[in-house]
This record gives structure tokens, C-alpha cells and sequence, in this order.
């Protein structure tokens, strides 16, 4: 599963920096139907959260209400060059990750 | 009156392309995203936040994967997509001599999987074609379109224009009716545009994922209550060339956000 | 109904708007008797203020609709917000998301993108670290795609 986050190039210590993540996954509502009319099953990434150097610093409990191939935007404050780590599991039990590298001045 | 005639002739076949009967001037060609809000339009000028992107990311991973009998990737004969990619989508769909037919990109792609990587082609729609196609596409991002239409791609220019104006489904109604009589006026909620391929393979809203220009022409005949004709048929590829002659001048945008 | 439940409710509806507006007065856009919304406030009051909460007027496709919310607060260690809940008034589920926040976000400011199924309300209701509640909301027109796509 795709994914890809985006990091300023340096960020500067103490200070929130923006994180944005975006990730390859349809979100299935559970509502639609297929062309011969079956309900195609619900599939959504129901939580995802994300870790600097272990620690998490952001978590999302997400629904069918986001919508497909959801992106988020959020802010942490790094103390330190470290690794972000996004991780995120959905309905089907799947789970998926991805790290960036954050260099803090 | 002789010699102006002559005169008036030798022009016309000296101009080719142009020497057409355009029905939307170049001067009016409207892309797709000007008919969009201003959050999709600011989406696909991020390319983080447009999930096209995605697509894109995918196909470049691809470039570098050997594949089929003969083991080689497309960087083993290409090398850097950015330099040796940079135009191509802009003159397809191109009647490939060689080959002796028609291809859109998509086509191209597959033809080099068959003969030069030994592989079985993707197929329609597959998230491997729309990924490399994506790729290939979005490196001629910010040039005009150019086909070519004389020769042997005459035929199929001829029968692509045929179809654009010929009224089908249970609607009634030719391409033309909407997207030149009239574009800029609303349908229902929406505007409707001026039908321009120049932003596929695209992120539609409507599908929530990416598509390929003959997924869209699909989307229309379905809107239109007409059969949707099989993934492969002729009848896109001909209506594809006669499109990108019809959006020759406007910049490609691939890959675009679209409704 | 029996008559004493009845008092109850009518007594309770009575009160509610009292807590609600008590320093405040603006009223919360959010029914705090939701019980959707009770889910996460667990009864406490919910006022209005401090939550941004940014959706374009109009909505192109209601499948992905660009999604801006802020919260006013410092992000200290005695003073940030837990987490910011995004309720409709029209989906199917009520409770769209959770985003969960604390002093190492430093801002309380979350993008998304969000499917709505109509035109309707958002409300984001901010949790903060003292135990209170703080909603704010924003208003969108969804159009409908004017052909049917079977692609």
C-alpha cells in the first residue's frame, strides 16, 4: 500500500513543524454497489498514527466519512533529527507503514 | 480566378492540420481544470495532496522493475523518464508506422512490454497501466499538445470526428451538442466543459480513483444512455485522436483532478 | 412515556441550555443530548468558541471535500487540546473522525479531506486537557454530478 509523507527539508528545533501524509487506499463506504448490484464490502483504514523515534505524536480515528485515499495534515514539534513512522491498519486487518527522515537544525 | 483558387488550394494542403474546419476556435480552448472550484483546482497543483500522485509514485517505482522473458526494465532502454519521456504524451494517440495501427499511450506501453520485455500486457484499467501511464504522462506536464492527423492517421481522424458529432443513446445527443454548443452552461449543478483530454490519466472525483481517457469516454456514454462500447475498441482510439486534435495548443496537465 | 420519566426529560432540557451558555453567548452548534456526540462528551457541556472549522461553501463532489480545522490553545503540558471530533449532521456515521492531539503537536491544526453524502452542517468538537468541550461548525452545498457514470 502506497503511502507518502512530506516533511520540511529542515525543520528547526522546538518548533511545530507541518507533517503531511497521504495514503494509497480506497476508503470503501460499505454503501456502494456493483454493476450488478451486490454491496461492495465496507473497507476503511479505521486508525492510523504516527511515531517520532517511537514516540506517537499523532493519532486519527478515521470512518467512511474520510474520503478515499485519505491525506492528512498535522503538526508536531521536533526536538531532535529523528524518523517519523506512519502506521495504519483497516477493516480487513491490513496494516501499512512508511518513515521519513526529519532533520531538525 | 484561376491562379487564387490554385493559390487558395496549395495553402490549404501546405497548413494540414489546420487547414481542418475547427469548430472550437484555438483561440477558446478551455482546459478541464478552469472548469473546476477553486479546491480541486488548488488539489492538483499539490502534488502531495493530489492523490493522483499516488499513481505517479507507483510508476516510478515500475520504471526501475525488470520484467517479462527479457528481464529488462524500461530504464534499462530509457534511462531517465524526466529527460526521455519529456514530449511524448504530447504528440499520442500517433499511427505507429511500425506497427501499422493506431496507439494511445497506454497502447505504446504495452506494445513495448510485448515486444521488448517479453510480458504480458496490462490490462485495461489495471493499476499497473494507469501507474505507468501516469508517469509517462505527467513528464510532458506544461506542453502543448500535437498530433499528427495526415497520412494514415487520416482514416481514423475522419471516423473519430464522425463519431464526436453523431447523436447515440437513449439521450439522443453527440458529444458535440454538450461540449461545443454548450460548454460554459449548466447542467443540472454542474458546468459543463469543453471535454479536453489533456488532464488524463486523471483523478476523478466521481470514480475516486485514477482513470484513463477511455475510462471517461466510457463515463460519458453511460451518462448519455448509450452502450458503453468494451475497453479496446477502435471507436476510443479514433475519438482519443480526434480530441487531441480538437485540444491541439492546450497544455497537459496529467495527472489531473477532474469531477 | 411514564410521567416521571417525562419530568425528567422536560426538568434535564430545562437545565441543559443554562450549562451550555453559562459564560458564553454564543450557542454550541451541537446538541450535547446527541447521542452520538454523548458518546464523547459523557454528558459534560459543550460550548461555543476557540474551533475553526473551514469547508468551502461549495462542494464540487461531495467524495472529497478539502477540510480545515483550528482550535485555540497554547499546547502546553497543563494546557492542549486531547482531541478534535468531526461530526455530520447527514452521513450515514455520525462520527467521522477522532484526531488525537497533544503537547508535542505544538499546533491544533488538522487538513483532511472528507466525503459528505448532501449538503449540511460539520461540527469539530475539541476536547481539551481540563475536561472541557468546545465546538464550532461550518456549512457546505454539495452538488451532484450531473450524469450517471457507470464506467
Amino acid at each position: 500500500m502506497a503511502a507518502r509523507i512530506q516533511v520540511p527539508p529542515q525543520a528547526k528545533r522546538g518548533e511545530p513543524m507541518p507533517v503531511r501524509i497521504i495514503i494509497q487506499h480506497p476508503m470503501e463506504t460499505g454503501y456502494r454497489h456493483d454493476e450488478v448490484g451486490h454491496p461492495i464490502k465496507r473497507n476503511v483504514i479505521r486508525e492510523l498514527s504516527c511515531r517520532y523515534d517511537g514516540v506517537e505524536v499523532f493519532r486519527a480515528d478515521l470512518s467512511s466519512g474520510i474520503a478515499a485515499n485519505p491525506y492528512i495534515q498535522f503538526y508536531t514539534v521536533p526536538e531532535a533529527s529523528g524518523v517519523l513512522e506512519l502506521s495504519w491498519i483497516d477493516d480487513e486487518g491490513v496494516r501499512g507503514s512508511e518513515r521519513a527522515p526529519v532533520v531538525v537544525a | 480566378m484561376r491562379l487564387r483558387a490554385a493559390a487558395a488550394l496549395a495553402l490549404a494542403l501546405c497548413t494540414g492540420a489546420s487547414a481542418q474546419e475547427r469548430a472550437l476556435p484555438l483561440d477558446r480552448l478551455k482546459s478541464g481544470s478552469d472548469f473546476l472550484g477553486a479546491d480541486l483546482r488548488a488539489l492538483q497543483s499539490d502534488d502531495i495532496a493530489n492523490p493522483a500522485m499516488l499513481w505517479v509514485e507507483r510508476g516510478a517505482k515500475m520504471w526501475s522493475e525488470r520484467a517479462g522473458s527479457a528481464g529488462r526494465s524500461c530504464a534499462d532502454c530509457h534511462q531517465d523518464a524526466a529527460k526521455t519521456m519529456r514530449g511524448v504524451a504530447a504528440w499520442y494517440p500517433k499511427y505507429d508506422a511500425a506497427r501499422g495501427r493506431l496507439l494511445n499511450l497506454e497502447g505504446r506501453i504495452n506494445a513495448c512490454r510485448v515486444e521488448h520485455q517479453g510480458a504480458q500486457p496490462f490490462k485495461h484499467e489495471s493499476e499497473e497501466l494507469l501507474s505507468i501511464s501516469a508517469y509517462v504522462a505527467s513528464q510532458s506536464r506544461g506542453l502543448p499538445i500535437h498530433v499528427g492527423i495526415d497520412g494514415p492517421a487520416r482514416p481514423h481522424f475522419e471516423a473519430g470526428r464522425a463519431a464526436y458529432y453523431r447523436r447515440r443513446g437513449q439521450m439522443n445527443l453527440a458529444c458535440a451538442q454538450c461540449h461545443e454548443e454548450n460548454w460554459g452552461k449548466r447542467l443540472f449543478a454542474e458546468t459543463l466543459s469543453q471535454g479536453q483530454p489533456n488532464g488524463y490519466p486523471a483523478y476523478r472525483m466521481e470514480w475516486q480513483t485514477l482513470g484513463s481517457e477511455e475510462r471517461r469516454l466510457r463515463a460519458c456514454l453511460s451518462g448519455v444512455r448509450a452502450e458503453m462500447l468494451p475497453y479496446g475498441a477502435p471507436e476510443y482510439l479514433d475519438l482519443e485522436l480526434f480530441l487531441a486534435w480538437r485540444a491541439q495548443g492546450l497544455k497537459i496537465e496529467s495527472p489531473a483532478v477532474r469531477r | 412515556m411514564k410521567r416521571r420519566e417525562f419530568i425528567a426529560a422536560a426538568a434535564s432540557l430545562a437545565l441543559a441550555p443554562r450549562l451550555a451558555g453559562a459564560e458564553d453567548n454564543a450557542i454550541a452548534p451541537i446538541d450535547p443530548k446527541d447521542p452520538d456526540v454523548q458518546s464523547v462528551t459523557k454528558g459534560a457541556p459543550i460550548r461555543a468558541g476557540r474551533v475553526k472549522l473551514e469547508l468551502p461553501p461549495l462542494a464540487d463532489n461531495g467524495n472529497s471535500v478539502a477540510m480545515k480545522l483550528s482550535v485555540e490553545s497554547p499546547m502546553t503540558a497543563q494546557d492542549h487540546v486531547r482531541a478534535v471530533h468531526l461530526f455530520s449532521e447527514r452521513n450515514p456515521v455520525r462520527h467521522m473522525a477522532a484526531f488525537h492531539l497533544g503537547p508535542k503537536s505544538g499546533r491544533a491544526e488538522i487538513a483532511s479531506r472528507i466525503r459528505l453524502a448532501g449538503s449540511q452542517k460539520i461540527i469539530a468538537l475539541a476536547e481539551m486537557s481540563d475536561g472541557s468541550f468546545w465546538a464550532g461548525s461550518a456549512s457546505v452545498v454539495v452538488t451532484l454530478s450531473a450524469c450517471l457514470d457507470e464506467s
